[in-house]
């Protein structure tokens, strides 16, 4: 798989320089080789199949934690959904906590740190590599995901620092070194700082690269090909002058565009399938065929499965942990109820968002199959699907979308701009959370990550998609190695307190304030 | 007798329905509610660094509220012989206003009114109009 996508990221690469000037050439090109040579034993690493098999052992990972959560909870998933829309409705706030951050606010603002790239460019990467089925692991990854988030981001209120100014620093590593500390565990605060690490880590990839590299993609496909380090260097100095300047107004705008972005992205992938309702039967026929059988993708069914389960996980971010950075911030009287509005997390970004893009891609024909047996046709290489353009990542989500609507490759591209710039506003908070944890709180301290955050982005607009998309990941599963088996330790806690809290629920003590 | 409310936020407007309310206050021989409303709604989208900083800002929100707008005018009350209580809360403007109103049973709701156009008033809702529509109390709006 790694192999795969980087003989994608070089096909891209080499299609971007056949336009490019030569010097802007030697730069993209440097970086990227440098890029590549110096992550490629962290990525073998993390993705290395079980011996003898091609399923990367992390994948399992993800997977069995998020079923192991929701079996030990009974599948809260489903049976607190309803609750959690009452918490986020403001059913159960108290009229005196009014001007307190609302579980509305923070569901929103930590949505908009998964919300993103993973939701437009992961999924086509998705099908476009495992076909039609990922999707259905996808969406399974999804459901059992809710379970992980709800654990994670109980564990992480539960446990934040409050300090006497009246703010507050949480997540994973802040539950790791108390909640074991209060278990009388070994090893807590091992694990916090290995955590902190690769949240670093996974911000400068998939929080940081990952989005630079696909908006200029994506800018490209829109005004044509252009050095990729001249989009870094701007989003560089934008986000920059965020956040080191202060500049909060560009940030603030950005938080609030991007949900109406989301929701007309949602609308206008509805408006195609009612447009093609004829033909939605048949899209979920090949889904549910695609999921078990791969349609003669490469790794057939096991290569469908390892597609949708990836780029579930690496949307949703259920089980890495940053949910919990972001919603620690929260100040609220019962840490579960954050944990209740954050299994919500993970449906509406990939239960209902990803597979909106999974189903414009399919149902507007963009994977070309062989009429004579129903499978897909491969590219040259063999290793992903050959689409009706050659594209892949996010320009055969612009091209499905562009199919019924020409105009809609302006709006996806703002709307990518945007999701990117908000994705890395989060991350560089998440990672700043996890900076401060390992070398103290502290204005030189901040300042030092912000400046290495914004180097980051031109590193990841100048770089091809092969070894960003390969690193990303790495990072972000390499935290959910670390916080998963913390959540293990931890998940009693959570059941005490969700007993708890569900007892006093049906007492009454708990009651609704409309 | 119960108290009368009176919005007041320390613009000019506000003032004035102040005045006014005193006045009606120490004829009717009762006291003044002075409701201080910080426009707020639990729907609106925050950046993460505002949601850490929220329970700190609001914090500093309710203390200047207290200090630079009620403050001042507390002892102008006090002056004017009339007994005075105040409130500070988020939210809706005219809804938290029309639900105070109702929670404290008030004689009557006096609120001052900036020079709004019609048409601007249409555009953007006036304050005035809907505490006129929704008020448990009668409702004087001074210019």
């Amino acid at each position: 798989m790694t192999h795969s996508t980087l003989r994608l990221g070089a096909l891209a690469t080499a299609a971007s320089l056949t336009a490019a000037p030569a010097m802007a050439q030697s730069i993209d090109e440097t970086v990227n080789a440098a890029f590549a040579n110096s992550t490629g034993w962290f990525v073998s690493f993390i993705f290395s199949p079980f011996p003898g098999t091609s399923f990367p052992w992390i994948v399992a990972w993800l997977v069995i934690a998020a079923s192991v959560f929701s079996l030990y909870f009974a599948f809260i998933q489903f049976r607190a959904f309803p609750h959690s829309i009452a918490l986020v409705r403001g059913d159960y706030s108290d009229p005196n906590d009014a001007g307190e951050v609302s579980h509305f606010q923070a569901l929103t603002t930590a949505l908009s740190g998964t919300v993103g790239l993973g939701n437009i460019a992961g999924v086509a990467v998705a099908v476009g590599i495992g076909g039609a089925g990922a999707t259905f692991w996808m969406i399974l990854a999804g459901l059992l995901g809710m379970a992980s988030k709800f654990t994670e981001c109980t564990l992480g209120v539960k446990y934040r620092n409050e300090y006497p100014d009246g703010t507050v620093s949480g997540g994973p590593m802040y539950y790791m070194t108390k909640g074991f500390a209060e278990r009388g565990l070994p090893g807590g605060k091992f694990l916090a700082v290995l955590f902190a690490i690769f949240c670093i880590l996974g911000a400068f990839g998939g929080g940081n690269m990952f989005q630079a590299n696909q908006a200029h993609a994506q800018l490209t496909n829109v005004v044509g090909e252009f050095p990729g380090w001249i989009t870094g260097l701007v989003f560089a100095g934008i986000v920059f002058a965020v956040i080191i300047g202060g500049l909060k107004s560009i940030a603030q705008v950005t938080e609030k565009v991007v949900p109406f972005m989301g929701v007309m992205y949602v609308i206008v992938a509805l408006v195609i399938l009612l447009m093609n309702f004829n033909q939605i039967g048949a899209a979920f026929g090949e889904i549910f065929d695609g999921a078990f059988t791969g349609k003669g993708i490469a790794g057939g069914m096991v290569g469908a499965l390892i597609q949708g389960f990836k780029r579930a996980a690496f949307s949703n971010e259920a089980g890495v942990g940053s949910a919990a950075i972001a919603h620690s911030a929260v100040k609220t009287k019962e840490p579960i109820t954050e944990g209740f509005v954050s299994l919500l997390e993970p449906f509406i970004d990939t239960v209902v968002i990803c597979t909106m893009t999974a189903l414009v891609i399919i149902i507007t024909g963009q994977l070309m199959t062989d009429p004579a047996t129903g499978n897909y046709i491969l590219n040259e290489a063999g290793t992903a699907i050959q689409t009706v353009d050659g594209n892949g990542g996010v320009a055969l989500t612009s091209a499905a979308f562009s199919s019924a609507f020409g105009w809609f490759k302006y709006v996806l591209a703002l709307a990518v701009i945007l999701f990117a710039f908000s994705t890395m506003i989060s991350w560089s908070y998440y990672g700043l959370k996890a900076w401060t944890f390992l070398f103290g709180e502290g204005k030189t301290q901040e300042i030092v990550f912000k400046v290495i955050f914004c180097i980051f982005v031109v590193i990841g607009a100048s770089a091809s998609l092969g070894p960003v998309i390969d690193f990303s990941d790495a990072a972000i599963f390499a935290m959910a190695v670390v916080n998963i088996a913390a959540l293990y330790c931890l998940m009693p806690i959570v059941k005490t307190e969700l007993d708890s809290y569900l007892s006093r629920l049906k007492s009454g003590e708990i009651k609704k304030h409309v | 007798m119960s108290q009368i409310l009176v919005g007041y936020d320390g613009s000019d407007a506000s003032r004035r329905a102040l005045d006014f309310a005193l006045a009606a206050a120490k004829s009717a021989n009762t006291g003044v509610l002075l409701v201080h409303v910080l426009e707020w709604s639990p729907f609106s989208f925050l950046t993460p660094n505002e949601i850490e900083e929220r329970h700190k800002r609001r914090k500093e929100e309710l203390e200047r509220a207290e200090t630079a707008i009620l403050a001042p005018v507390r002892a102008l009350c006090e002056n004017a012989g009339v007994s005075v209580d105040t409130a500070v809360k988020y939210g809706h403007i005219a809804n938290t206003i029309s639900d105070m109103a109702k929670a404290e049973n008030v004689a009557q709701v006096i609120i001052g009114r900036n020079g709004h156009t019609e048409a601007g008033a249409r555009i953007f809702g006036s304050v005035a109009g809907s505490l006129a529509q929704t008020a448990p109390a009668p409702v004087t709006i001074v210019p």
